[in-house]
C-alpha cells in the first residue's frame, strides 16, 4: 500500500498539470489522488504534492552542527531579547542548537603506554589499504599476476625492514610477532644443536621477556640447562659474569636490547663481541630497540633478533626473526608446512600486514633522529616534572635508557591505586602481559628494589605522536593525584613526622 | 624570507609556499588529536631543516615527496573522520575545557566506542 500511494499521487499531479485532460478522466481517479490534485493545482506551474507547513518543516541537524560559533552567539543574543520565546524570525536553527549537547570535555584517556604497542601511522595505514581492496593476490602464487605483484610488495617489504636493522632481506623471516620470533629463535636453535647431545646449555639474564623465560622454561623440561644471569642495581648485566658463564657446551645467549618495564639498554655489541669469540650464537630480543635506537646486526655481531610490527606504528600481528646466513644460524622449525620462508615458517604471509610492517620500518629508518630528539626532549620535561616531586626515584640505569620508557616509583603510594585515580592517562604498571596480576613486577625485583618499591612503580611510554601539552597534563595530574592519595596514607603521616618506617614493629590484628 | 624563495625561481617559491599551507591546512583535518599535532609539527620541521636547500634537483625532490605526503593527507583524514573516537582529555588546553575556535564543528554527540 505504502508503494502504492506515491505512484498514484504522482499521476494525479501529472493530470492535474495538463490543462487538456477532460474532466471525466479526472473523475475516475480515487479520493486520495483528488485532493491532491486541487493543491497541486492551486500552485500554478510547479506541482507540488505535499502542502508546506511551517509544522512540518525539518532541520537538518548534520547542517546545523556546523554553524560557526559567532553566528551561534548573535543567535543566542536575539534569543534572549525576545519575549515570548519565539526565535523562528532569528534562523530555523538556533532552537536546535541551543539544545545541542556540545562535548566541553573530553571523556578519552591520553595513552602514554607505548610499550605495550603503539598507534598505527596514517602512512602505514595508506601503505596496507591497497592490500586489503585491491591487491589480494598469495605472494606465494608463482603462476600468475595476482601473485606476482603481491610478492614484489612483499619483497619490498622485507628490503625496508633489512635495511633498518643493516641486514641482507634473505635473513628476515616473518612470523607473526615478537613472541613468534623469540620462540622460534630459542627453541628452534637449541632443539637443533641440542639433538648431538652435548649442546644443551643457554644463557638469558632475568629481566627478559616473559616469552624468553617461559621458552627456557619449556626446555628445560626438555632436559637443557639454562643459566639466567642477575643484573645490578640499574638493570645491566655484568660481562664478566657473562663470560665465566659460557661453557663449552653453551649454545645460545639471549639478551634483551631494550626492556620493556625500564627501558633499560644492554651494551649489545660488547655481548656480541663475546658471543662471537666464544662461538655461541647470540639471540637478542628487540622488539622495544628496533627502530627507536639505531641497531646494526652486522656491526653488534647478532645471529639472531626478534622484531616487532606494532612497537613501531605498524599494524598488530606481524612480526619477523632476523636469522643470520653467513656464518649459517640453523633451526629447527616450529612450524612445518609448505616451506615458506626458507622452510623456517611455513604459513601463507599477509601481504597487507607485511606491506604496513615494511612501511613502519621505512618510516621509523627516515625518522629515526627527528623522532629520538622529540622523544629525548618529551621524557626529560616528564622525569623533571615527575622527579621534582618528593620520593620519587627512577627506576634502571639514567644513563643508558630509552627516553622513551620511563619508569618511575612513587614512595608511599601503591602503584594500582595511582593507575586507578588516572583514569585520565592510560597508563600501566609493567608489562601488558603481567598487567592483569596485581604481584610486582619480577624485573623490579630482580633490580634489588623492595616489594614496596616494585608496588609503587609506574610506566610512562612516549611515542612519535605524544605532545607537550599531554606531558604537562600529566605532570600536573600525577602530582595532584600522587599529592592526594599520600595525604590518605598513614604511612605518609608518619613519614612526615620523621619516623623511619623500617623501625616500626607491625603488629598483626 | 627564507633561502628557498631567494635563490630559486619565483614560481618554486610560491609552488612551495603553497604546498606548505596546504599541507597544513589538510593536517588540521585529522580527527585524531594525537596525528593532527604531529601533521602540523612534523610538517613544519620538515620545511625550516630543509630552508636552507639550494639545489634545484634536491629542492625538486624534496616538493614531490611533499606532494605525495599531501596525496597520502588527504586520504588519511578522510578516513580519520569516518572513525571518530571520543575527544582526549587533553584537547583544548590543561584544563581540558574544549573551546571551539572560528569556523570548527561543534559535536553533537559522543562517539566512542562503549
Amino acid at each position: 500500500m505504502a508503494s502504492i500511494a506515491p505512484s498514484v499521487l504522482r499521476q494525479a499531479s501529472r493530470l492535474a498539470s495538463r490543462p487538456s485532460v477532460p474532466a471525466a478522466s479526472r473523475r475516475r481517479v480515487g479520493a486520495l489522488a483528488r485532493t491532491a490534485a486541487r493543491a497541486g493545482a492551486a500552485t500554478s506551474s510547479r506541482p507540488f504534492v505535499t502542502q508546506t507547513k511551517s509544522e512540518n518543516a525539518q532541520v537538518q541537524v548534520d547542517t546545523a552542527i556546523r554553524i560557526d560559533r559567532p553566528e551561534l552567539e548573535k543567535a543566542g543574543l536575539t534569543v534572549a531579547a525576545t519575549s515570548n520565546g519565539s526565535t523562528t524570525h532569528v534562523s530555523p536553527m538556533a532552537d536546535v542548537l541551543k539544545q545541542a549537547e556540545r562535548m566541553d570535555e573530553g571523556q578519552r584517556p591520553i595513552y602514554l603506554d607505548m610499550q605495550a604497542t603503539t598507534p598505527v601511522d596514517p602512512r602505514v595505514l595508506d601503505a596496507m589499504l591497497p592490500y586489503y581492496t585491491g591487491v589480494f593476490g598469495n605472494p606465494h602464487s608463482r603462476t600468475h599476476a595476482y601473485g606476482w605483484e603481491s610478492e614484489h610488495a612483499v619483497e619490498e617489504a622485507r628490503k625496508h625492514i633489512a635495511t633498518l636493522i643493516g641486514a641482507d632481506p634473505k635473513e628476515i623471516i616473518f612470523t607473526s610477532g615478537a613472541t613468534e620470533s623469540n620462540n622460534m629463535s630459542i627453541k628452534g636453535v637449541a632443539r637443533f644443536f641440542g639433538r648431538s647431545g652435548k649442546k644443551k646449555h643457554i644463557i638469558t639474564s632475568q629481566t627478559e621477556h616473559k616469552c624468553v623465560l617461559d621458552s627456557c622454561r619449556h626446555l628445560q623440561d626438555e632436559g637443557y640447562e639454562v643459566t639466567y644471569l642477575p643484573v645490578n642495581s640499574k638493570g645491566l648485566i655484568d660481562l664478566d659474569q657473562l663470560r665465566d658463564a659460557i661453557r663449552p657446551e653453551t649454545i645460545l645467549v639471549s639478551i634483551m636490547a631494550v626492556n620493556n618495564e625500564i627501558g633499560v639498554i644492554q651494551p649489545i655489541a660488547e655481548i656480541g663481541k663475546i658471543c662471537r669469540e666464544n662461538k655461541v650464537f647470540f639471540h637478542t630480543d628487540g622488539a622495544q630497540a628496533v627502530g627507536k635506537i639505531p641497531l646494526d646486526v652486522n656491526a653488534m655481531n647478532i645471529d639472531l633478533m626478534s622484531i616487532s610490527s606494532h612497537k613501531i606504528y605498524g599494524p598488530k600481528g606481524i612480526g619477523a626473526c632476523y636469522v643470520r646466513r653467513r656464518p649459517r644460524v640453523r633451526l629447527e622449525p616450529i612450524i612445518s608446512g609448505g616451506g615458506q620462508e626458507r622452510g623456517l615458517r611455513s604459513g601463507t604471509l599477509a601481504p597487507a600486514l607485511v606491506v604496513g610492517f615494511g612501511e613502519a620500518c621505512r618510516i621509523a629508518a627516515e625518522e629515526i633522529e627527528y623522532d629520538s630528539k622529540r622523544i629525548k626532549a618529551l621524557s626529560d620535561r616528564l622525569l623533571n616534572g615527575l622527579l621534582s616531586l618528593e620520593h620519587t626515584n627512577q627506576n634502571g640505569d639514567p644513563e643508558h635508557f630509552y627516553p622513551g620508557c620511563v619508569n618511575v616509583s612513587f614512595a608511599y603510594v601503591e602503584g594500582e591505586s595511582l593507575l586507578m585515580a588516572l583514569k585520565d592517562i592510560a597508563l600501566s604498571s609493567g608489562s601488558a602481559c603481567t598487567s592483569a596480576s596485581l604481584e610486582p613486577s619480577y624485573v623490579l625485583r630482580a633490580l634489588g628494589n623492595s616489594d614496596e618499591n616494585a608496588h609503587s612503580s609506574i610506566r610512562f611510554g612516549i611515542g612519535r605522536f605524544t605532545t607537550e601539552a599531554e606531558i604537562d597534563y600529566v605532570v600536573k595530574a600525577v602530582r595532584e593525584r600522587v599529592g592526594f592519595l599520600r595525604e590518605l596514607s598513614p604511612l605518609w603521616e608518619l613519614v612526615q613526622e620523621g619516623v623511619d618506617l623500617n623501625t616500626i614493629e607491625w603488629t598483626a590484628h | 624570507m627564507t633561502a628557498v624563495q631567494k635563490a630559486v625561481r619565483p614560481e618554486t617559491a610560491a609552488q612551495v609556499l603553497s604546498l606548505y599551507r596546504q599541507l597544513l591546512r589538510q593536517g588540521q583535518q585529522f580527527a585524531a588529536y594525537n596525528f593532527r599535532e604531529y601533521a602540523k609539527r612534523r610538517t613544519r620541521d620538515a620545511f625550516r631543516e630543509n630552508k636552507d636547500v639550494e639545489d634545484p634537483r634536491r629542492i625538486q625532490e624534496l616538493v614531490q615527496k611533499g606532494l605525495k605526503d599531501l596525496q597520502m593527507l588527504k586520504r588519511q583524514t578522510v578516513i580519520s573522520q569516518f572513525y571518530q573516537m571520543d575527544k582526549l582529555v587533553v584537547e583544548g588546553g590543561i584544563s581540558g575545557k574544549d573551546q571551539p575556535g572560528h569556523g570548527e564543528t561543534v559535536r553533537q554527540k559522543d562517539t566512542g566506542w562503549d
